[in-house]
């Protein structure tokens, strides 16, 4: 998925502004500006995340002193002494520690912070592995990084829909609804990024809806439509979304005529690495005998092969 | 720039902000309301007691 979008960009390289940003983040920041008003209508799917995100933080018997959110819009921590960051100044309104930021370029001391939490926004990223580094550099040892994303499956019914429109319409497709990490990036990406005891999981929020415009509404409504730098103009919306609607509905709706729609989820848990924390021992360490700790006898497996013999 | 009814910056959060492009300390400039890069050259601006760290909008020391 990732290197298609790079491919087509080269072709489109004299109308790119940034041939590596993927996003756009200020027509993001327009979106979720125009969204502000009634995003308390349509950010169902920010509550489900924040509440698992609250309880997998409870789970984890720790007291965080200094605590960072990335992402202001629906916010995890109600504790009044962590710092929020978000790249749109005006969620700063009545924050007593806010600054305005990029998750992609932090401007945090090192190994400052106890706890760092993000309720979808790192999906926006156009630099994931930079921006989970810097997070992980921002971390204390032992300092927890806990965020939910959207995952690669997200609309996968909505993408193919516009794909298939645009294919019929215009002989030809450019993606309309963003690239999502999946899980075994996101996974590999946390290792990567240096982070102790990596752990990912996914959780799959299936939604259904009268049809695809209230769908696109909805999204709208989270400001969450698309802010890819690359969308071309060449079908205009009014041929393109109709056509899109109806084929979603041939291909998707359920018995009583609904649409579904697949969120799918990304949690990443991570750890600031610290010579407290459990490892595996390297391997032929042990001390003792399996054998011994099952009260068994332990076997040979039976002859060695002897090398350059033939029977 | 700076009066007694300009919102003061949490202190807190002052302390551990750096220049996100050199990643290097800051300082405070309490009468322009600016965060001063000197490495970067560049100033953020304080605006209504809201560090602006982007990049895009600081100010250019040159």
């Amino acid at each position: 998925m990732f290197r298609l979008f790079v491919r087509q960009k080269h072709l489109h390289s004299e109308t790119m502004v940034d041939s590596i940003s993927i996003f756009d983040r200020k027509r993001l920041i327009r979106h979720r500006r125009r969204a502000a008003a009634t995003f308390s209508n349509h950010d169902f799917l920010f509550q489900e995340t924040a509440v698992r995100l609250r309880e997998r933080l409870k789970d984890i018997d720790r007291d965080f002193h200094t605590s960072l959110e990335l992402g202001a819009r629906y916010p995890v921590l109600e504790n009044q002494a962590s710092i929020t960051i978000d790249i749109d100044p005006t969620l700063g309104k009545g924050k007593k520690s806010f600054a305005s930021m990029d998750e992609e370029f932090l401007a945090f001391t090192p190994a400052t912070l106890d706890l760092i939490m993000s309720n979808l926004c790192l999906h926006w990223t156009n630099d994931l592995p930079g921006a989970l580094l810097q997070i992980r550099k921002t971390l204390r040892p032992d300092g927890l990084f806990l965020a939910a994303m959207l995952g690669g499956e997200t609309l996968k019914e909505l993408r193919s829909s516009l794909t298939q429109a645009e294919l019929e319409i215009a002989g030809g497709a450019a993606p309309r609804v963003s690239p999502f990490a999946d899980i075994r990036d996101a996974g590999a990406l946390l290792q990567r990024a240096g982070f102790a005891l990596p752990v990912t999981d996914i959780d799959t929020i299936n939604v259904t809806y009268e049809n695809a415009f209230v769908l696109m509404k909805d999204l709208r409504g989270m400001g969450e439509t698309n802010a890819l730098t690359c969308t071309p103009s060449s079908v205009p919306a009014r041929a393109l979304f109709p056509k899109a609607a109806s084929l979603y509905h041939q291909r998707y709706a359920n018995s009583e005529g609904r649409v579904p729609a697949t969120f799918q989820i990304l949690y990443l848990h991570g750890w600031g690495p610290d010579p407290s924390q459990q490892k595996a021992l390297k391997p032929g360490s042990a001390q003792n005998l399996l054998a011994d700790a099952l009260n068994s006898f332990e076997m040979s497996s039976g002859e060695k092969a002897k090398p350059g013999t033939k029977s | 720039m700076a009066d007694e009814h300009t919102p003061s910056v949490d202190p807190k959060l002052l302390e551990i902000l750096v220049c996100p492009v050199t990643k290097c300390s800051l300082r405070y400039d309490h009468e322009a309301q600016e965060l001063i890069s000197e490495q970067g050259k560049l100033a953020y601006p304080i605006r209504d007691g809201i560090p602006i760290m982007l990049p895009d909008e600081a100010r250019s020391l040159d």
